[in-house]
C-alpha cells in the first residue's frame, strides 16, 4: 500500500496559471477524486503528477520524491489513463495491454515470457480475451475503454490516475468500469486519484472530493462535505438539488431553469 | 497465443531473407557482358576453399562478375536497406506514414555539397587520392540536419516534433536555393549535377562498398535495437512517456543514426527517392505494423528491392543507363498501388 504526497504543485502554461499550490496527501488504498468546472486545472494536477507537463512543487510517493526516481522506476509507482488516451488502429488489443509492461522491459530488451502470460492473465481477468486479437480499430468506445485500463493494471503501479475514465462511455458501460477500478482499488490496495465530471459517480465511488476552480481547491472532504447544493452553485454556476439516498450515496439533480 | 506471434514474425523474417538470397543472385548472374548466367555460382562455389568446380568461366568474366556486379549488387543491397529501415524509424519517431529519410534535410544538404563539388572543379579533383564528392555530400547531409536539430529544438521547446519537421523544410528549401544559384551561375555542370542527383550505382566499386559498409552497419545495429522503443512511441510522446520511456533520447538516438547512415548511402549512390516510404509501407500491408517486424523487414526487402530494380537499369537500354531513380519509381509505384488494392479487397 503507498502513500501519494502532493507538496504546493503548481502548474503554468505561458503566462496562465493552471495549477496553483495544490497540496493534498492520499492515503494508501484511498480514492481521491478532483472535481471542478472544464478548464479548472484537474488534467494538469494529473499530468503534473505523472510528469509530462512542467511544474513546481513536489509529489512524493511513500515519501520519495518522483523528481528523484529513474523515468522507468516512476512508470512502475504510477499508472496513468489519459482522458483522450492515443489509440493505434492497427495495434490489436494484446499488443496494447502489453505496452503497460514497457517501464519493466530493459532499454533494448523485449518482454519476457512472465510479461506476456501476465498480460494474458489480466485479459482473462478483466473478461477481455475477445479483444486479445482484435485492431483497435475495430473496437467501440466502452471495449478501447477497458483495454486502455488493463494497460494501466499492467502496469503494476500502486497508484493509479484516472482522467476522466468514464466520459466516453454509456451508463452502463461508466459503471462496469468504475466498479473495475473499485475492485482492483480493493484487491490489490491501489491508490487511485481521478477526475471526473460526473459528480453523482464521483460522490458514490470516491472516499474524498477535492473541488479545484480556477486552479485552486475551494473544498475538500467527504462527499457529503463537498457536494452541497449552495458550494456547487457557486463554482460551478448551476442549480441542483442534492438528494442523499437512506444508504448515504449522494445523486445530484438539476433543477430546471424557470 | 503469445507464441504464435512470435511464430509468424519467424516466417516472415525467413521469407524475408530467402528474397534477399534470391535478389543477390539474380543480381549477380544478369548483366549485358560476362559469362552466361548459369554459370555464375558455379564460379562463386569454385572460389570458395576447398571446392573446385569447372564452371567454364574465362579469367576476364570473372572480373566482369567480381570487379564490377558483386560490388555493385551490395551496393544496391546496402543503400537499399539503409534508405528503407530509416525511412521507417523517421515515420516511427515522427509519428507520421508520410516521411521518408530526407525529411530533415540530408538530401538537399547532400545535393548542395556535390553541387559544390561540381561548380568548383570537379576535373581536378579526378588526381585525388579520396574522391571528394561522396564526401561534400556525406559532410552537406550531415550539416543540413544538424542546422536543422538546432533550430527545431531551439525554437519548438522541447516537446514538439512538429517545429522540427518544420525547421527540415525550411533548411531544406534554403540549400535547395543555394542549390539553384550555384547552378545558375555555373550551367554548364547542371547536366552533371542532374544525373547525380537522380542516382546511380552504375559506377559502384569496392571502395564504394567499404566506405559505406561501417555506417550502414552501425545505424542499422542502432535502429533495430530501438525497435520494441518505436512501437512504445506508437501512443505519443505523453504515454510513451508515461509508460517509462525517454522520448527525447530515443528520438535523437534514432535520428541520428538513420540519418548518419542516409547521408552515408546518399553519399555513394545520390539520391534514390521513393525506397525509404515505399518498402516499409509494403512491409506494413503485408506483415503488419509492429516496428518489431517492420524494421527488419524492411532490411530484407529494402535490400532485395533495390538490386532488382537496379537490373532492368543495366540491360534495357544498354549501353546507356537508365538511372535507378527513374527505375524505382517506375516500379515501386505500381506496385504499391497493387499492394494497397489487394489489401483493400481483403479487408
Amino acid at each position: 500500500m503507498t502513500s501519494l504526497a502532493l507538496e504546493n504543485v503548481s502548474v503554468s502554461y505561458d503566462r496562465s496559471q493552471a495549477l496553483v499550490g495544490f497540496s493534498d496527501l492520499v492515503k494508501p488504498g484511498e480514492w481521491l477524486c478532483l472535481i471542478g468546472p472544464n478548464g479548472a486545472g484537474k488534467s494538469s494536477l494529473l499530468r503534473a503528477i505523472v510528469g509530462t507537463t512542467p511544474h513546481t512543487g513536489r509529489v512524493l510517493v511513500d515519501g520519495v520524491a518522483l523528481s528523484s526516481r529513474p523515468q522507468r522506476r516512476r512508470a512502475q509507482l504510477i499508472a496513468y489513463v489519459p482522458q483522450t488516451p492515443v489509440l493505434p488502429p492497427d495495434m490489436t488489443g494484446r499488443e496494447y495491454v502489453l505496452l503497460g509492461r514497457n517501464p519493466f522491459v530493459s532499454h533494448f530488451g523485449s518482454e519476457a515470457h512472465h510479461d506476456k502470460s501476465f498480460v494474458d492473465d489480466i485479459l482473462s481477468r478483466l473478461d477481455l480475451q475477445s479483444l486479445a486479437d482484435r485492431k483497435l480499430a475495430n473496437l467501440s468506445g466502452g471495449e478501447r475503454q477497458r483495454l486502455v485500463v488493463a494497460r494501466a493494471i499492467a502496469q503494476e503501479a500502486p497508484v493509479l490516475l484516472l482522467d476522466e475514465p468514464t466520459s466516453a462511455l454509456d451508463i452502463g458501460h461508466q459503471q462496469k468500469a468504475l466498479e473495475l477500478v473499485d475492485k482492483l482499488r480493493r484487491e490489490h490496495g491501489l491508490t487511485v486519484v481521478s477526475a471526473m465530471h460526473d459528480l453523482t459517480l464521483a460522490g458514490t465511488y470516491a472516499d474524498r472530493l477535492s473541488l479545484i476552480h480556477e486552479g485552486h481547491v475551494v473544498a475538500s472532504g467527504t462527499p457529503t462535505e463537498v457536494l452541497r447544493s449552495e458550494t456547487l452553485a457557486e463554482f460551478y454556476g448551476v442549480s441542483v438539488n442534492v438528494h442523499t439516498e437512506p444508504d448515504g450515496s449522494i445523486a445530484i439533480i438539476p433543477r430546471r431553469g424557470s | 497465443m503469445v507464441t504464435t506471434i512470435g511464430r509468424s514474425s519467424r516466417w516472415w523474417f525467413a521469407i524475408g531473407i530467402a528474397a534477399l538470397c534470391v535478389a543477390l543472385l539474380a543480381g549477380v548472374m544478369i548483366g549485358p557482358a560476362g559469362p552466361t548466367w548459369w554459370r555464375v555460382p558455379l564460379v562463386f562455389l569454385d572460389k570458395l576453399p576447398f571446392i573446385t568446380i569447372d564452371s567454364g568461366v574465362s579469367t576476364s568474366e570473372w572480373l566482369i562478375v567480381w570487379q564490377v556486379r558483386t560490388p555493385r549488387v551490395l551496393l544496391a543491397a546496402l543503400v537499399g536497406a539503409m534508405l528503407s529501415v530509416s525511412g521507417a524509424s523517421y515515420q516511427g519517431v515522427f509519428r507520421n506514414p508520410l516521411v521518408d529519410p530526407y525529411l530533415l534535410g540530408v538530401a538537399a544538404g547532400a545535393g548542395l555539397g556535390a553541387t559544390f563539388v561540381f561548380t568548383v572543379n570537379r576535373a581536378g579533383t579526378s588526381g585525388w587520392l579520396v574522391d571528394p564528392l561522396p564526401l561534400a555530400a556525406f559532410i552537406g547531409g550531415l550539416l543540413a540536419v544538424f542546422v536543422t536539430y538546432v533550430v527545431g529544438t531551439a525554437f519548438g521547446g522541447d516537446r514538439s516534433s512538429t517545429t522540427l519537421v518544420l525547421a527540415g523544410v525550411a533548411v531544406t528549401s534554403l540549400a535547395t536555393a543555394l542549390q539553384t544559384f550555384m547552378l545558375q551561375r555555373n550551367t554548364d555542370v547542371v547536366r552533371q549535377v542532374y544525373s547525380w542527383i537522380l542516382g546511380r550505382l552504375s559506377t559502384a566499386t569496392w571502395d564504394d562498398v567499404r566506405l559505406v559498409v561501417p555506417y550502414v552497419v552501425i545505424s542499422t545495429t542502432a535502429l533495430l535495437l530501438h525497435r520494441r522503443l518505436l512501437d512504445v512511441l506508437r501512443v505519443g510522446d505523453d504515454e510513451a512517456s508515461a509508460l517509462g520511456t525517454n522520448v527525447r533520447r530515443v528520438r535523437l538516438v534514432v535520428v541520428v543514426a538513420a540519418t548518419l547512415g542516409t547521408a552515408a548511402a546518399v553519399a555513394v549512390s545520390g539520391l534514390i527517392g521513393f525506397v525509404g516510404i515505399i518498402v516499409p509501407h509494403a512491409v506494413r500491408l503485408l506483415c503488419g505494423t509492429s516496428y518489431r517486424v517492420v524494421l527488419p523487414m524492411s532490411l530484407f526487402v529494402g535490400a532485395a528491392f533495390l538490386i532488382l530494380a537496379d537490373i532492368p537499369g543495366r540491360i534495357l537500354d544498354n549501353p546507356a543507363e537508365t538511372p535507378i531513380g527513374v527505375v524505382t519509381a517506375f516500379l515501386g509505384a505500381p506496385f504499391f498501388l497493387l499492394l494497397l488494392r489487394t489489401r483493400q479487397v481483403a479487408r
